[in-house]
């Protein structure tokens, strides 16, 4: 058994980047070299857990030995290994583009054994199997992502990321009391074991939907759900450019990931269309005020900042919709659309803030309305951006286009109109602010003389742009059979 | 013909110029044979793969791809007489185009980026063609725009930096009405395949209210492209593009996709007898109508060359739309006919203002005084265009006015020769004047900005002979309508399978 244990994929996915964290620490002269083998490695075991799911429909291990009402779980089924499969790609990317990005050895010791740490915490996160576990990640990424945030050290920074830190404490305090509750009344942390409780004991609906409330609005916090937004775009738009690309792409995601899993699984009795159209209301308003407040941006890092949070509006359109659609192969779509699009974000804005980071580098600052020669002398870079900025549109061929098809597909399906409108309001705003970029890459300078300047820097953010825009967009049935839904037609 | 060519083949054709479009963005600047190497072998490939494609499809072979994006959501390619009619024209007009660019870019800047994206525009345009459903369209459709933005503002000043702007407001915002009527048809019918005759007829009437409002979003987001007014107002300012870029806009790919788009509406998805019982047609009709006399009245007050031809362009165009809007085959053959003719005739005349702006740096009508002596050959493949233009027998344009009144005539809807007859004067009158300042006016004393090319003939042959071509296309589709294979011969075709004759 303990020999199973350490090959298997699901440990593995953890203990390779908290093993990583302690050689980058143990040998900073190495810290390159060791942190993108331990990148690879990370990244293989996730694709082996991900064909796993793909083959056996879900994953389980229990740490220690203990029974399953005490003992560390670990569990993967379809949702968890989609978005693992997303972050151990997306991160891979990262340390590639990072080892090419820091050139300085101080900064480069204290990035790569925080960043690996952070690493394990979101696979953890993403495979945790109980309430506590998931609060225990949710704090090691709160702590880790803002002490990566403040590793420029200039004061804007450290000002951001100490709000960040404070915010991530009130949102993982007010989660930590709903757990509280929760296992008072249930006597069980197990995720699987808490479900079963909630759906059979009606006569504790008060406590379930007191721990319901506090845990998905302290998630919201962590997750800038609008009007919780506002320590997002100073954090995300303070960070050297591989951190904003992990903050935007994964950290915000793994706060949404929470809230999806209790929504979904844990809380399914207690949660109505009446708080499923709350929280679809909060995500259109993101949708709109993040576009708007993308569009009015100076920084082209402040404006990408604003795009997360209109993007992560749209992933909560989904709630009321789902609430609204009965089990059958309408509903299947919408959540593999929800999937889809979340996917789609963390690759297309990693990629986004990747290659904006090499445009602060060239031109020496991220003011929009200077850049013109920046954008003519990068020309893979503006390529990336143009390919990532299609996707947060969602213009075909993006996955996100896929899912917003579905999006309005299921929103006209359910009578909820509504909500095509407030997509396609987003829509032109996003075509809006990333053309306002794009449109600065025609100029009379003179023409570069080849496509990619730097490859270890360009071809990660060019790859990351790629596979938001061809692979997803076209070749989005895999998430379908990973998620273990039914393919069924649009009837 | 084995099975894999049969669902290969659509495909293929699309991939023929996107592969070579991805390797010319990663080639460097200075590389300038091979460049010219890759733009050529994928322009007759695709050629050649087209050539296989028409002969299958006469002989009524069914070619098809299909691939699952998701559950439910196909991308098909799908090769029906119509598709074959589009991407024979886009495919024929870009090689032509291609080799024209190629002069007219020589000493140009940024070529890569230049050629690469006009591969791009002419993969989304076949795709355009060759879509077998409504979700494939608009994917193209999208795609066509984004490739087709860069070319737009290619020369960077702010001018093409604006008009590039307008362009793109006019198609993205066009191109989400599309995507919300796509959707919402899809929620009503599943799949949106197009079929002849229309997929539409057995809806029950209670939807019909739908029907006509989901109809309303699909013409506004076509109706950008094809230019209809009041949605034109992106073409005339998207003048500042390169003279390759207007051919392409005007002629291959952009407006064309946009009146394309409305014939597959009007004949596949909604049948051209549930569009005429929703009255469906005479909204069509009268948009058409009023476009056609605007664009020329319009046309008759510019002096820039290519704006008027642009606005020359916003009303012929609109001649595609009339013949869908008339019910009855003979119209229809006249609408599907001028898909063709207009690329044809308005290619030559852009090839021949470009001639006329790179050699002598004439780009104004008032500017053209006795250019007929300085460019004879230009010149006359001008004419030949014009002429074309206005329906001057035995060119091509005459077959398709005539095809279309006819039609009215057939239909009983004597209107459209009042239309047609309005049209061919205001035609003549902004053309005209032209032609009589350019062979019978003297020549000025010097020329805005003459080149001199190492040539023997009047300007560099890459510019010289795509207007001749093309201009003895347009002699040869009108003269010889009724051989087979012509365009007017392969729109009987068409008109045929759709009305079940």
């Amino acid at each position: 058994m303990q020999s199973d244990l350490l090959t298997d994929p699901l440990v593995l996915c953890i203990a390779l980047p908290l093993l990583g964290a302690v050689l980058t620490t143990a040998v900073p002269r190495r810290a390159v070299l060791l942190g993108i083998l331990m990148a690879l490695a990370t990244c293989a075991s996730a694709i082996t857990l991900a064909v796993l799911v793909w083959q056996y429909g879900s994953l389980r291990v229990l740490l220690g030995g203990w029974d399953p009402e005490l003992a560390i779980g670990l569990r993967a089924d379809g949702l968890a290994a989609a978005l693992v499969l997303m972050a151990n790609v997306v991160g891979l990317g990262i340390s590639v583009y990072a080892s090419g990005y820091y050139r300085d050895r101080e900064r480069l010791g204290a990035f790569w054994p925080l960043w690996m740490l952070l690493w394990a915490a979101l696979n953890g996160l993403f495979l945790a199997g109980d309430l506590f576990n998931l609060y225990v990640m949710l704090e090691l990424i709160g702590i880790t992502a803002a002490a990566l945030g403040a590793l420029t050290g200039s004061r804007d920074a450290i000002a951001a990321n100490l709000r960040y830190l404070l915010v991530g404490l009130l949102g993982s305090i007010s989660y930590l009391l709903g757990v509280a509750l929760l296992y008072t009344a249930h006597g069980t942390l197990d995720l699987a074991l808490v479900a079963e409780a909630i759906a059979a004991s009606e006569a504790l609906f008060a406590v379930d939907a007191t721990a319901l409330v506090l845990m998905v609005s302290g998630l919201a916090l962590k997750a800038a759900l609008f009007p919780l937004h506002f320590w997002l775009p100073p954090a995300h738009a303070n960070a050297p450019a591989p951190v904003s690309a992990a903050l935007s792409a994964l950290v915000v995601k793994a706060a949404f990931y929470v809230i999806l899993r209790l929504w979904l699984d844990l809380f399914a009795p207690v949660t109505g269309l009446a708080a499923a159209m709350f929280l679809g209301m909060l995500g259109a308003a993101a949708v709109i005020w993040g576009s708007w407040r993308a569009l009015r941006a100076e920084r082209l890092k402040l404006m990408a900042a604003y795009s997360t949070v209109a993007q992560i509006g749209y992933l909560f359109l989904f709630l009321p919709l789902l609430a609204a659609t009965p089990p059958g192969p309408p509903r299947d779509n919408l959540l593999a659309a929800l999937v889809l699009m979340a996917v789609t974000h963390g690759f297309a804005k990693s990629g986004f803030f990747l290659a904006v980071g090499l445009v602060q580098t060239n031109a020496g600052h991220d003011r929009i309305d200077d850049l013109g020669g920046t954008a003519q002398r990068l020309p893979a870079t503006t390529f990336a951006i143009a390919l990532a900025g299609s996707a947060l549109i969602g213009l075909p061929p993006s996955g996100s286009f896929i899912g917003k098809w579905l999006l309005m597909q299921g929103a006209i399906e359910s009578g909820q109109w509504w909500w095509v409108i407030v997509v396609t309001a987003g829509s032109l705003l996003a075509a809006a602010y990333v053309f306002r970029v794009l449109s600065r890459a025609f100029g009379l300078e003179p023409t570069p003389l080849r496509f990619i300047t730097d490859a270890r820097t360009e071809v990660p953010a060019l790859l990351l742009a790629l596979v938001s825009v061809a692979v997803l967009g076209l070749a989005s049935g895999p998430l379908w059979t990973l998620l273990g839904l039914q393919a069924g037609g649009g009837a | 013909m084995s099975l894999e060519l049969a669902t290969l083949l659509p495909a293929a054709i699309v991939v023929s110029s996107l592969l070579p479009g991805v390797f010319i963005f990663l080639l460097s600047e200075e590389n300038h044979w091979l460049r010219t190497v890759l733009n050529l072998f994928g322009a007759l490939l695709k050629l050649v793969l087209v050539g296989v494609l028409i002969w299958g499809v006469y002989l009524g072979q069914v070619f098809e791809t299909r691939v699952d994006i998701a559950p439910g959501l196909d991308l098909v390619l799908h090769a029906d007489a119509l598709s074959v009619l589009f991407v024979t024209l886009s495919t024929v007009l870009w090689l032509i185009t291609t080799v024209y660019a190629i002069g007219y870019l020589e000493h140009s800047t940024n070529r890569s980026r230049f050629f690469g994206f006009f591969s791009l525009c002419v993969s989304a345009t076949v795709g355009i063609a060759l879509a077998g459903n409504l979700l494939t369209f608009v994917i193209f459709y999208e795609i066509l725009t984004l490739a087709t933005y860069p070319l737009v503002a290619h020369r960077g000043t702010p001018e093409a930096t604006r008009g590039a702007k307008i362009y793109l407001a006019y198609t993205l915002s066009g191109g989400l009405l599309l995507l919300v009527g796509a959707v919402w048809l899809r929620t009503l019918t599943g799949p949106v395949d197009f079929v002849a005759g229309g997929v539409l007829s057995g809806m029950p009437a209670d939807l019909h209210g739908e029907l006509v409002i989901i109809f309303a979003l699909l013409l506004a987001g076509l109706g950008v492209k094809a230019a209809l007014v009041p949605l034109h107002s992106w073409l005339p300012q998207s003048m500042v593009a390169p003279a390759p870029v207007s051919s392409l806009l005007h002629a291959v790919a952009v407006v064309k996709a946009g009146a394309f788009g409305i014939l597959r509406v009007v004949y596949d998805v909604y049948g051209v007898e549930l569009a005429s019982q929703l009255g469906l047609l005479a909204v069509l009709a009268t948009l058409a109508s009023f476009t056609i006399i605007y664009g020329s009245v319009l046309a008759l007050t510019q002096d820039g060359l290519k704006k008027r031809l642009a606005f020359s362009t916003v009303s012929q165009v609109s001649y595609i739309a009339l013949g869908a809007s008339v019910l009855g085959p003979v119209a229809t053959i006249g609408g599907m006919v001028h898909l063709v003719h207009q690329g044809i005739m308005k290619i030559t005349l852009f090839f021949c203002a470009g001639n006329y702006a790179e050699t002598l740096g004439v780009h104004k009508v008032s500017q053209m005084d006795g250019v007929g002596r300085r460019m004879p050959l230009t010149t006359l493949a001008f004419s030949v265009g014009a002429l074309g233009m206005i329906g001057i027998p035995p060119i091509a344009g005459f077959v398709s006015k005539w095809y279309l009144g006819l039609g009215g005539v057939e239909a009983e809807q004597y209107w459209v020769l009042l239309v047609l007859a309005g049209s061919t004067l205001l035609n003549a009158g902004y053309f005209l004047p032209i032609l009589y300042r350019a062979w019978f006016r003297p020549l000025p004393a010097e020329w805005p900005k003459e080149h001199h090319f190492n040539t023997r003939f009047e300007t560099m042959g890459a510019l010289l002979w795509p207007p001749v071509i093309t201009a003895v296309f347009c002699l040869l589709a009108g003269l010889l309508a009724a051989a087979p294979f012509s365009p007017l011969e392969w729109a009987r075709l068409i008109a045929r399978r759709e009305y079940g004759l």
